[in-house]
């Protein structure tokens, strides 16, 4: 992908990766004019499309996921060209949440949107959005949650109380896009209706696009996702995405979002039967869509409910033909629900690959025990921190070992993974 | 390239084996820094490269392969490396459908039969100049990744043929070098997977398999490295050598150690 020269970092030689760059337009990206030259246009150009920022490491452009808890974890963000891939909990309660966090923080961006599923109404999906947190509101709202002082002055915003210091508000409501990276939402509230009408998006809503015949013939895709495959295309390619347009005074990101990916509902069979005929279809669409993200100036988020595939092995192509790949297990009718360690969140959320773009490292937090909770208006992800003491009431347990493992938190249960030291 | 990998594969860029096929294997962690550094050394080592790279785009191994010291793009130009981007290429062949052959044709079939037209390139690729100089040294043939084809349609049996043919026209008959990456799923049952990746163990001469740590995940201890050498070259020296090592990858380079010898712990 195209490293953004003039304003990334100084790892590598930066003065080579523009002049290489410039020679030739093999970049994957055209955003580039054909001879930027390394001066400040070519790199402006990329720095000023709203919502966006380049990454500390490498210079990749970064869009955020609307969650910035998420977005540091993730390293900075989600880079442009890759698919997020979220593995949703078992009930699909909270996975639905960081979808449309995406496509909030998109409208928010003024960036355009395609939404694709196949079991609601994309226009339905785009009235349920988070609304953002505004400055006059916050206050308010703000005080039933914290049970911290308040001052009477309201332009004082800093000094009100040292809570309000850790959340960033938009200075603006209305159309106008707001040009801040990340933004905090309140997802008691919806967003407003003239931010949707004044944002330019796209729906695919799977039931209303059975009848329209296929132009390539058929191979082994299923017939949901060759029809979406398509219209993905259809749109990067008439709006410009893909560079193929070089009137277009203003470059954007288009997101895409996809729904429940692999359910049934798709036409797939792979979340019902263990050996499915048409086992390759997923793989294949990911593959391709892939290939038109890494062409585009585009960043995809897909929810895909792999707790019910059955294939192991499909899981595992799946992760390797995603970029970057979040799972969210909830506790909810699980054990963990009752133990007292967990008993202030609502479920863990494993960060399970992030992907080594340009680079030979990734920025892989060093803490892999992170939890999530819904409060009532923000969706908050924290470390696991606390070492509760369980056990009778006059002895106490020290946990002792704690291991860190990278895959097995789903196939050991809590407690064997402890190992326990009585002391008096 | 990496130094500190060369000098525990005891080879430099002046002197490369010939006739040779390495395996890269990788189980719980990414093994791809291994494809970065073969594909800098033997760019190095001035041979003719026919790079089949079907899960990143060419900016992204150009830009890794700056701070290796390598230049892609003007090796492009100059002909010494043949890219076959396969994400940019794909989207091509599935949505013209041109009737021209492709080498990634396979993914407009149903169900794909063999991966000949794949295998027509990197001949055409490889193959030795008509006047007679030979300009580059010798031919390699990188994949990154096998197991990718895998998740595209292709049985397991076509890609082991596909290798099959790659190693008599690139090993035997041009003398060339071989390198194929393939992810082992480890318990996910992935057979065609474990199929593919016992056929190349068998065949290779040279195995090197990264894996995570058992422990999980650690900051200064990346992961480990075996390296197994199948088919010693000198007939006195001992079959089947085998050596563990540690490493840990910085931003260009990879430091190896001993197990337990990380610079954190010491």
């Amino acid at each position: 992908m195209a490293a953004a020269a003039t304003c990334g970092t100084g790892a590598g030689s930066t003065a080579s990766v523009a002049s290489a760059a410039s020679k030739s337009k093999v970049t994957s990206f055209q955003r580039r004019g054909p001879r930027a030259s390394g001066t400040d246009s070519g790199g402006l150009r990329l720095v000023s499309i709203a919502g966006t920022r380049p990454s500390v490491r490498n210079g990749q452009l970064l869009v955020s996921t609307g969650l910035p808890a998420l977005d540091q974890l993730l390293g900075g963000g989600l880079a442009v060209g890759t698919v997020l891939l979220i593995e949703e909990d078992k009930y699909n309660i909270y996975s639905p949440l960081l979808f449309k966090y995406f496509l909030a923080e998109g409208i928010i961006s003024g960036h355009t949107l395609l939404v694709a599923s196949a079991k609601e109404d994309p226009a339905d999906i785009l009235q349920e959005l988070p609304a953002p947190l505004l400055d006059d509101n916050c206050k308010k709202e703000l005080d039933e949650d914290v049970c911290n002082h308040k001052t009477p002055e309201s332009n004082v915003k800093m000094k009100i109380a040292w809570r309000y210091q850790l959340l960033p508000k938009m200075e603006q409501i209305g159309p106008v896009s707001s040009s801040r990276f990340g933004h905090y939402y309140d997802i008691s509230k919806r967003i407003p209706q003239e931010l949707i009408e004044a944002s330019n998006w796209h729906g695919f809503f799977l039931p209303e696009k059975r009848s329209s015949p296929l132009k390539v013939e058929s191979c082994s895709l299923t017939h949901g996702y060759l029809k979406l495959l398509q219209f993905i295309q259809n749109i990067i390619y008439e709006e410009g995405f893909d560079g193929s347009n070089p009137q277009k005074k203003k470059k954007n990101i288009l997101r895409i979002g996809i729904q429940n990916l692999g359910s049934p509902l798709w036409g797939d069979d792979i979340c019902c039967t263990e050996n499915c005929d048409n086992s390759h279809s997923l793989t294949k669409f990911l593959y391709l869509l892939r290939g038109l993200l890494r062409t585009s100036l585009s960043a995809c988020i897909i929810t895909m409910p792999t707790h019910l595939i059955q294939n192991k092995a499909i899981i595992a192509r799946v992760t390797n033909l995603s970029d970057t790949v979040v799972g969210l297990e909830s506790f909810i009718g699980s054990e963990r629900e009752t133990n007292p360690l967990y008993k202030d969140y609502h479920g863990l959320i494993h960060i399970r690959q992030i992907p080594r773009l340009n680079n030979l490292i990734c920025d892989e937090s060093d803490v892999k025990d992170l939890a999530f909770k819904l409060k009532r208006k923000l969706f908050t992800i924290e470390y696991i921190t606390k070492l509760k003491s369980y056990g009778l009431q006059d002895q106490k347990y020290f946990l002792t070992g704690h291991l860190q493992r990278k895959f097995a938190m789903k196939k050991n249960p809590f407690r064997g993974s402890y190992t326990l030291k009585k002391t008096y | 390239m990496f130094p500190e990998l060369n000098n525990l594969l005891n080879i430099t860029p002046d002197r490369a084996e010939q006739g040779k096929l390495t395996l890269l294997c990788d189980a719980k962690t990414d093994g791809s820094f291994l494809v970065h550094h073969f594909l800098s050394f033997y760019l190095k080592a001035n041979c003719k490269v026919c790079f089949v790279a079907l899960i990143q785009s060419f900016s992204h191994y150009n830009i890794v392969g700056q701070k290796l010291g390598v230049s892609l793009t003007s090796a492009r130009e100059r002909g010494q490396l043949v890219f076959l981007e396969g994400l940019k290429s794909s989207v091509d062949v599935f949505f013209q459908a041109n009737e021209e052959p492709h080498p990634l044709q396979f993914l407009r079939e149903a169900k794909p039969g063999n991966l000949q037209p794949l295998f027509e390139f990197v001949r055409e690729a490889l193959k030795p100049e008509e006047n007679g100089e030979a300009a580059w040294r010798c031919p390699v043939l990188l994949v990154d990744d096998l197991s990718l084809l895998l998740s595209l349609g292709v049985g397991a049996v076509a890609v082991l043929d596909f290798v099959h043919y790659c190693r008599a026209t690139v090993c035997w008959e041009l003398k060339g070098n071989m390198v194929v990456l393939v992810h082992d799923s480890g318990d996910a049952e992935d057979e065609e997977n474990d199929i593919l990746l016992n056929g190349l163990s068998h065949q290779s001469h040279l195995i090197l398999r990264t894996e995570g740590l058992a422990t999980g995940f650690c900051r200064d201890v990346h992961g480990q490295l075996r390296i197994l050498w199948r088919r010693p070259s000198q007939p006195t020296a001992p079959r089947d050598r085998s050596l563990t090592y540690q490493y840990k990858i910085q931003d260009k380079s990879v430091s190896f150690f001993a197990k337990g010898m990380s610079p954190a712990v010491l």
